[in-house]
């Protein structure tokens, strides 16, 4: 029961929808938000799409195996940064000193900011999994 | 390896990461990574309890955040033990898995077995080592969701309604689990286990009530958890539809459950509240004993095996709250150890039963006739188990029960001891009568020989040893679980 | 009694009153996704008290600014955030669980269910 309109409304809403997701996320570390709340946001818009149009072109947009890899690679990301902080000699998630050409305040908040994407790409890439998945199961 | 204590949670937790991704394109090796994360878990578990031995507990501060701000991870005697235990069981619980879920698993789920078991294993390490009563909050979440999601999985006929109640169950728990901190935070301002200890005797004098709320809210909720009896309803549906390494890890949860319980009772509320202002030790122990019976009771009239073994481990579990709820050091010893002989034991149980299952397709114990000459190494191995469980020495299983017995008679109430015994012949009954079947029920057909592939045979094999021998070297077990006792009646 | 009824503890009464609410639904209903919504009045309730919990009279949001020094207690909001994922979890799976047990039997009538 998709009309004209919904779909119409639905295409020109999903980028600002993604790009307000995105915004949530590089500014968690300064603001309320985070990767976990842009990466909902983000989500959410592949689950607009879903709902406008329909499953396959959702799946169209972002396939399975894609969806399986970002949030493999999101969640490795954040447990990386975490082994890289003990490679450099100081106790996990200690990313402050991890070895970079920066001020230590300055890695810190690069770290903490690669965290958060790292955590919008993981959780953007499960809730839409979950959502398509129990879609599909459903069918 | 000043790391370990975060090293040992996170192999388990990365290896379940990499495993989804490997397993779009590579699905054989999934088995390889998993098998490596748990065996470095179990290395890190030798590491910890090498270092526990040496100088004592280790205290390990996450992000490098000092308590009682950051995370802590506490690390003495008793969890120490507690990794060893779990990650040694998973890993052959893992091993185990590899021919059993080719057969059993509908195609394309290995993937998602070998995650969702790594979790699993990760989350109850991580409850295992945490010293912040948040963190166990996520880590109790993250094992209880990956146990729902494997108890379906073989995709048995009902397996989907067991895992809905177990999980609306459980949820109830772990949200009283949430609140009770909220409680605890809201009256000391700290989730640091060791810092609310501390804070806890004056915020009982101001707020007798809101800590009374919370002391009750852990106690449900761990209750649930580790399915004393009259919570345990989740149990027995779980474990009869579970895949039978599934089974294996769930007598993990369920100890894990106890373990927590225990810190929270000991480390957190500390002696003086738990028995003096109100009795819960006491009160603990009377349901431990109702456990005890009315498993075993229950157990004798199980026709289908699983659920047989499934009621045993509601009784077993009572001997666990057994200890606890005694608070003395004989008793703590015994109860404690018994997580380890039942794990074991009942390990290897279930091993067997889904060795029978995948060899025999058996599940009805009258069909057990004969069975012990069709499989003479896997049945042998479950008689062994089974005199570790009823407690005949020189099993673990028997050490495990002596120690509870003198810490009952320490604390002066026959009754317990007199539980403890006859909880011991119920046992011994329920067992007995698979083991007549085995040996000596009529044998019909033709008999050949029929042992499970090699890569099951050797954890049931390996379980099965470890009960006898531990029970004989038990200074081994007892040299980690002593201390670990001393350190929570603060002697 | 009467002391313990002023503006600040409301919402402690709330937070109460959706617990019951959310036991209610989980224990008494019979529709199983019914209950997945007790469990999330449950945990909301939970949420609630820990939100009231760190609530101070007059205090900003805790993202340092100059010139304010009274801030709400932020760890409270942490355990939230948290606890919202993990209800993100449970909800996501359970109805994932409601789905297959549909498949299976036909109804999410739990006293029927019970019967099978």
């Amino acid at each position: 029961m998709t009309t004209v309109i919904i779909r119409t409304t639905a295409r020109i809403l999903a980028p600002f929808i993604q790009l307000f997701g995105l915004y949530v996320i590089v500014h968690g570390p300064i603001s309320p938000g985070g990767g976990f709340q842009g990466g909902v946001i983000v989500g959410a818009s592949l689950i607009l799409l879903a709902l406008s149009y329909d499953l396959a072109s959702a799946e169209a947009r972002a396939g399975h195996a894609i969806r399986i890899a970002m949030d493999s690679t999101g969640s490795l990301l954040f447990a990386g940064i975490g082994l890289l902080s003990l490679l450099a000699g100081g106790v996990f998630m200690d990313y402050g000193i991890i070895p970079l050409p920066l001020p230590a305040a300055q890695v810190r908040a690069l770290m903490i900011l690669l965290i958060g994407m790292a955590i919008g790409v993981h959780i953007m890439a499960l809730v839409s999994t979950l959502f398509l998945h129990m879609a599909e199961d459903h069918e | 390896m000043e790391n370990a204590p975060i090293l040992v949670v996170m192999a388990p937790f990365i290896g379940a990461y990499l495993i989804p991704l490997l397993g779009l394109w590579w699905e054989r090796y999934c088995y390889w990574v998993a098998a490596a994360a748990t065996g470095l878990s179990v290395l890190f578990s030798l590491t910890l309890v090498g270092s526990v031995l040496a100088q004592g507990t280790i205290y390990y501060t996450v992000g490098g955040w000092e308590p009682p701000w950051g995370i802590e991870l506490v690390v003495d005697p008793l969890s120490a033990f507690m990794c060893l235990v779990v990650s040694l069981v998973s890993l052959l619980a893992g091993a185990y898995s590899r021919s059993y879920i080719k057969k059993e698993l509908p195609e394309g789920k290995a993937t998602s077995y070998y995650t969702m078991m790594l979790l699993l294993t990760g989350g109850l390490l991580g409850v295992s080592v945490t010293g912040d009563l948040f963190n166990l909050f996520v880590m109790t979440e993250i094992f209880s969701v990956a146990a729902y999601a494997l108890v379906p999985m073989m995709g048995r006929k009902g397996s989907f309604l067991a895992s809905y109640r177990y999980l609306i169950l459980a949820s109830i728990g772990t949200s009283l689990l949430l609140l009770g901190t909220g409680y605890l935070y809201m009256v000391t301002g700290t989730l640091n286990m060791a810092d609310l200890a501390a804070r806890l005797p004056v915020a009982y004098a101001y707020h007798p009530w809101v800590v009374l709320a919370a002391l009750a809210f852990f106690l449900v909720a761990f209750g649930v958890k580790s399915a004393l009896f009259p919570l345990h309803a989740w149990l027995p549906d779980v474990y009869t539809v579970a895949p039978a390494p599934v089974a294996v890890l769930s007598t993990l949860v369920t100890k894990v459950g106890a373990y927590s319980l225990i810190r929270v009772l000991f480390s957190v509320f500390g002696m003086p509240l738990i028995t003096g202002a109100i009795p819960v030790a006491p009160a603990l122990s009377w349901m431990a004993a109702a456990a005890i019976l009315a498993g075993s009771v229950v157990a004798l009239q199980q026709s289908d095996i699983m659920r047989m073994l499934a009621y045993s481990s509601v009784a077993h579990i009572g001997y666990v709250m057994l200890g606890i709820g005694l608070a003395v050091q004989l008793g703590l010893t015994g109860g404690i150890l018994h997580i380890l002989s039942h794990a074991l034991a009942k390990g290897c149980l279930f091993l067997c039963a889904g060795a029978v299952m995948y060899r025999a397709g058996i599940r009805r114990i009258d069909d057990f006739r004969g069975l012990g000459y069709r499989m003479p190494l896997t049945m042998a191995a479950f008689t062994l188990a089974a005199a570790s469980i009823a407690g005949i020495p020189p099993t673990v299983g028997f050490m495990s029960k002596f120690y509870l017995a003198l810490g009952a008679m320490e604390t002066g109430s026959w009754v317990l001891v007199a539980v403890i015994v006859a909880g011991s012949l119920l046992t011994a009954l329920v067992y007995l009568r698979v083991i007549l079947l085995m040996y000596f029920g009529a044998r019909e057909g033709p008999q050949l020989k029929e042992e499970p592939p090699l890569g099951m045979l050797v954890p049931i094999v390996t379980l099965a040893l470890a009960c006898a021998v531990l029970g004989i070297f038990v200074r081994v077990p007892l040299s980690l679980v002593g201390p670990g006792v001393r350190v929570l009646l603060g002697m | 009694m009467s002391d313990l009824v002023i503006p600040g503890n409301v919402p402690y009464f709330i937070s109460v009153a959706l617990l019951l609410i959310g036991l209610y639904a989980m224990v008494a209903r019979r529709n199983l996704i019914k209950k997945i919504m007790g469990l999330n009045i449950l945990s909301t309730s939970v949420f609630l008290f820990l939100i009231a919990v760190a609530d101070k009279r007059g205090g900003a949001p805790p993202i340092t600014v100059p010139g304010v020094d009274l801030y709400v207690n932020p760890l409270p909001h942490t355990l939230v955030l948290t606890g919202i994922v993990v209800a993100l979890a449970l909800t996501s799976f359970a109805l994932v669980l409601v789905i297959k047990i549909y498949q299976e039997h036909g109804t999410l009538d739990a006293d029927r269910l019970m019967k099978l």
